[in-house]
């Protein structure tokens, strides 16, 4: 891309209407008109500062507690009150914003990463090559997804990492599958064929010609990932298999809590609402994103 | 004598077809069914058919964008089909294409530089410099403006499109360029230009021209020779007059008198052929037109007839002129 704006500088570019409309801008006008995918925009932004910003915001530590102060009502002192351990939940909370879109978005680029390369070595050279990962694919789908996290998390061990490495994995067989799908209609096209007839090389068809015409998609299933990635990590937490106390992930401090719903509600509603509400950011975004991606939808 | 610029003998494409849980080959879709023909150098040859006669095929088969089932592919001598992946990549300088479809021939997410430029990134010709140059210079060439070169492909009606495709097929100074169906997507006010263009760069830079297109007018207009395809086959090849003006084979008259006639009161003595094109899958034995053929004879259904001189290099596949 980059290369692109430079080259567009150096030409004699007639002032009046000669600038050039590159898709993605076209897709990032599109977007900006979007209000709701906006509304995701500051969601996710909020809680990125949040999350870059805890060590300042947090009034207390997310590890320190005094167990005189168990389960108290939010007040000026604790704003979202404090936990069965009585440490204080918006600084959990805080902290916690850390680890899911660390989470979330590590494990998603990992599964783009091992998807993409997987799915495009699957239909663009077919054969055998498809065939094998084609099936290994179905395999992994055949399995509910968390329990195939349950699984690798077992082997490995819980863990936070362990946990993020194992949402990777469960989720490389949707990029992967849809990479290849995209590819294998891309492969088709006239311009594929024409850079074939130039005398281009494989390695250089896929890179340049092929990966970006497909990346449309996968940013749309990847910033949709990201949500649910955030929900899986949570689960595994729920199930003690993410994180360990006394990290403050959402999920773990969701389920550490539920005992006491009716005596300290707060404790629950505070760490539910935050998953809640980023993961509607980013579907938010996800779902503008799609709109203004999808050559269909160009007026 | 001018030399051939490229030989085609016994060319086959067949494609599989595969039946049963198993995927067994049950069968065979002849596109190609051997087909030879020579071009000269500095010649355009016209290859005209129906639909699904294999028109494309062979013109991709030539350039191994298809790989070929069987045959040879001369070029400059060389059998290009012997050619490693490669060697071929190398031998793309010299042999281009343009493609029917300009809004699919290009890439849309790249700039009119880009794609103008990436033929000679890849074959390693000049630095940064001079590629803007020969960009800028193949803009002109082709009639548009080197001030076109920062746009996107949709920024172009499909005139300017098809112009942008005949620049890339220019960049690297090919002797050949297959032209697939390059008008037939375009209006008709464009095509003659596209035609115009198409025939200047030829004067201009001793190109030879495979001009494939179903519309007969327009491969008299642009062809020297002409071959006339039937079901994966060639059936009859000439100058464009002797073939024009005196068709020999059955399927040929048959096709010219469908062409539509300017003149409203021209009487038209129309060949109506009865049945339809058989499949290539199945297609009838001997003389694969005998089951439309107004003049079949015995003979036809027995054997296939063989593509031989009739007198002044005027080649025909048919049994009437077997004596």
């Amino acid at each position: 891309m980059a290369q692109t704006v430079t080259q567009t500088n150096n030409v004699p570019v007639k002032p009046t209407q000669e600038t050039a409309s590159s898709p993605w801008r076209d897709a990032w006008k599109t977007l900006r008109r979007n209000k709701m995918a906006l509304v995701g925009f500051a969601i996710i932004l909020f809680f990125i500062l949040v999350a870059v910003l805890a060590p300042w915001i947090a009034p207390y530590a997310y590890d320190e507690g005094s167990l005189t102060d168990r389960n108290l009502a939010p007040s000026a002192e604790h704003w979202f009150g404090t936990d069965y351990n009585g440490r204080d939940v918006f600084s959990r909370i805080v902290y916690g914003a850390q680890i899911s879109l660390w989470v979330g978005f590590f494990s998603v680029v990992g599964s783009i990463i091992a998807g993409t390369f997987l799915g495009l070595i699957a239909g663009y050279y077919g054969r055998w090559t498809d065939t094998l990962i084609s099936r290994v694919f179905d395999i992994m789908l055949a399995f509910p997804s968390i329990l195939l996290a349950i699984a690798i998390v077992a082997i490995l061990g819980p863990s936070l990492q362990n946990a993020l490495m194992a949402i990777a994995i469960i989720n490389i067989p949707t990029y992967g599958r849809l990479v290849r799908a995209k590819v294998l209609s891309l492969k088709e096209e006239e311009f594929i064929m024409a850079a074939r007839a130039i005398g281009m090389k494989d390695s250089r068809i896929l890179l340049h010609h092929i990966l970006p015409n497909s990346l449309a998609p996968i940013i749309v299933t990847g910033t949709l990932g990201i949500a649910s990635a955030i929900i899986e990590a949570a689960a595994l937490g729920f199930l003690g298999l993410g994180a360990q106390p006394p990290e403050p992930e959402w999920g773990k401090m969701l389920a550490d809590s539920r005992q006491y719903i009716q005596k300290a509600p707060w404790t629950v509603i505070f760490p539910g609402l935050s998953i809640m509400l980023t993961v509607l950011g980013f579907n938010l975004v996800g779902d503008g994103l799609r709109d203004a991606l999808d050559p269909r939808m160009k007026n | 004598m001018v030399e051939d610029l490229l030989t085609v003998t016994h060319l086959k494409k067949y494609y599989p077809i595969t039946g049963g849980v198993l995927g067994k080959v049950v069968g065979q879709v002849k596109a190609v069914d051997d087909v030879s023909f020579s071009v000269k150098k500095g010649e355009t040859l016209g290859l005209v058919g129906e639909s699904g006669c294999g028109k494309s095929t062979t013109g991709r088969s030539i350039l191994r964008l298809i790989e070929p089932t069987e045959g040879q592919v001369l070029f400059e001598g060389k059998d290009v089909t012997k050619l490693s992946k490669e060697e071929m990549r190398l031998m793309r300088r010299d042999m281009q294409i343009i493609f029917q479809d300009p809004f699919a021939s290009l890439n849309p997410r790249h700039t009119v530089r880009k794609i103008l430029e990436e033929p000679l990134l890849v074959h390693g010709i000049g630095d940064k410099k001079e590629r803007e140059k020969r960009v800028d210079e193949l803009l002109e060439v082709v009639g548009l403006s080197s001030y076109h070169a920062s746009r996107f492909p949709h920024q172009f009606s499909g005139g300017q499109r098809q112009r942008i495709g005949i620049a890339r097929a220019l960049t690297l100074n090919p002797k050949l360029i297959i032209c697939d169906e390059p008008v037939s997507a375009l209006d008709v006010s464009v095509q003659s230009q596209i035609l115009n263009l198409l025939q200047d760069l030829q004067r201009d830079f001793g190109l030879t021209y495979v001009f494939i297109a179903h519309d007969l007018s327009v491969v008299r207009h642009i062809s020297d020779r002409v071959g006339v395809m039937y079901l994966g086959r060639i059936v009859e090849m000439a100058s464009k007059d002797a073939l024009y003006e005196k068709p020999l084979h059955p399927y040929t008259q048959a096709l010219l008198s469908a062409a539509p006639n300017p003149d409203p009161d021209a009487k038209r003595d129309r060949i109506i052929l009865q049945g339809d094109l058989p499949s290539p899958a199945n297609p009838p034995s001997g003389c694969t037109f005998r089951t439309r053929c107004p003049l079949v004879k015995d003979i036809c259904m027995s054997a296939r007839p063989e593509f031989k001189d009739a007198g002044n290099g005027h080649f025909v596949a048919c049994h009437l002129y077997n004596e």
